[in-house]
């Protein structure tokens, strides 16, 4: 049993992290990551949904009846996000300027419905909260070497410091759209091959 | 006063719903392996994004903001998105078979794309009236379809080239999908 809860706990970090593993919730992961506070911010609120929502419908989930249970989880899910909304709105305001759409948007976070109905939906509540923290986790942790990634090549600043000076011109396009995409590429390039020389 | 080419070059070309804001990322990497699914997907979100654009611009003005209840716009949202997806899918089965065939598969995906909602949420944060936000929403998804396509037109392609294993899959395509916004960013500065 403790075997499991740790196992719960520390598979979604590594081993099956939801982005660069299985490629999931891949709008806010591109959308944010332009600095490496954004990149936390969202993970951070991310995980939080992510740990509530599987509480809950962990401990609903034999009042559901299965055909309409969708919908259910869909609005446990919002009513947390916008709980989290609205607390970021009052004590973060300028990340939550910088977050902005995407925010509201944790709603249809492939993650969360995901885990709600893989796991929340079939384990009960103590290892649906593990799940919840271990998935959370490594969202958070890709969004922030995304977000630290891009923010050192594309504004040559690290959280805000400024790690160069004026020796390095930063390559600008990191930060901008299209470096998003090529920065994940960049990454899940990387994760692929340290998998292949493992097997 | 914008004018409604200016939201239609702006919402196609400048701000590309996906290669700009990155919402509806999921069915851009998962349905365009053919140009035929990616054009099928296209018309599916062009269909729901308008009308649920319609239905959640007339719930917003007229019961939640003189109401008071504006915090409840997510959960209501995509309350409404996941039942006009449902909804619609219903009555196209029903009606026109044809249709259904066409449009079919994709419309269960759409409720968890994420532009539909981000569209209709952007709307409201634009201060939209009730046809610029109609037509927004048309122009975004014309933009979707855009982009998909082309990206599906290169991946048919590129089925057919050796690729080094480590780039096979998400890689390779992320990487063309950094190309085609590389693209897409000559456009800006078209409008402001």
């Amino acid at each position: 049993m403790k075997q499991q809860s740790l196992e719960n706990l520390t598979r979604g970090i590594i081993r099956e992290n939801p982005i660069f593993v299985m490629m999931l919730g891949m709008c806010p992961t591109l959308g944010v990551t332009t600095s490496a506070i954004n990149g936390v911010g969202m993970g951070t609120a991310t995980l939080f949904t992510l740990i509530l929502s599987n509480f809950m419908i962990s401990l609903v989930k034999n009042i559901i009846p299965e055909t309409v249970r969708i919908p259910c989880y869909i609005v446990i899910i919002a009513s947390f996000v916008t709980i989290i909304d609205l607390l970021m709105q009052a004590y973060l305001p300028e990340l939550h300027l910088a977050l902005g759409i995407y925010i509201p948007l944790i709603v249809v976070n492939c993650i969360i419905l995901g885990r709600a109905e893989a796991f929340a939906s079939k384990n009960s509540v103590l290892q649906s909260i593990y799940d919840g923290i271990g998935m959370g986790c490594g969202f958070l942790l890709a969004l922030t070497l995304l977000g630290s990634l891009r923010e050192l090549l594309g504004n040559g600043t690290l959280f805000g410091w400024d790690l160069f000076g004026e020796h390095i011109t930063p390559m600008l396009i990191f930060i901008m759209p299209p470096g998003a995409f090529l920065a994940l590429a960049a990454i899940i390039l990387t994760v692929n091959k340290l998998r292949r020389n493992r097997q | 006063m914008i004018s409604y080419f200016t939201i239609f070059i702006g919402a196609v070309f400048v701000n590309n719903i996906i290669l700009t804001q990155f919402l509806g990322i999921c069915p851009f990497m998962g349905v365009s392996k053919r140009i035929s699914t990616a054009l099928g997907m296209g018309m599916a979100v062009m269909f729901v994004m308008t009308l649920s654009t319609l239905i959640t611009h007339i719930l917003y003005y007229s019961y939640l903001k003189p109401n008071g209840l504006d915090f409840m716009m997510t959960v209501s949202f995509i309350l409404v998105i996941a039942s006009t997806v449902q909804m619609v899918e219903i009555i196209v089965k029903k009606t026109s078979p044809i249709l259904y065939q066409a449009l079919g598969i994709f419309l269960p995906l759409i409720t968890t794309n994420c532009a539909v909602l981000g569209i209709a949420i952007i709307t409201i944060q634009k201060n939209y009236t009730l046809m610029a936000s109609l037509w927004y929403a048309f122009s975004s998804a014309v933009g979707f379809t855009l982009a998909t396509v082309i990206f599906a037109g290169i991946r048919e392609r590129m089925a057919l080239n050796q690729i080094p294993q480590s780039l096979q899959g998400t890689p390779i395509a992320l990487i063309t999908a950094g190309l085609i916004s590389m693209a897409f960013m000559g456009f800006a500065g078209i409008i402001h």
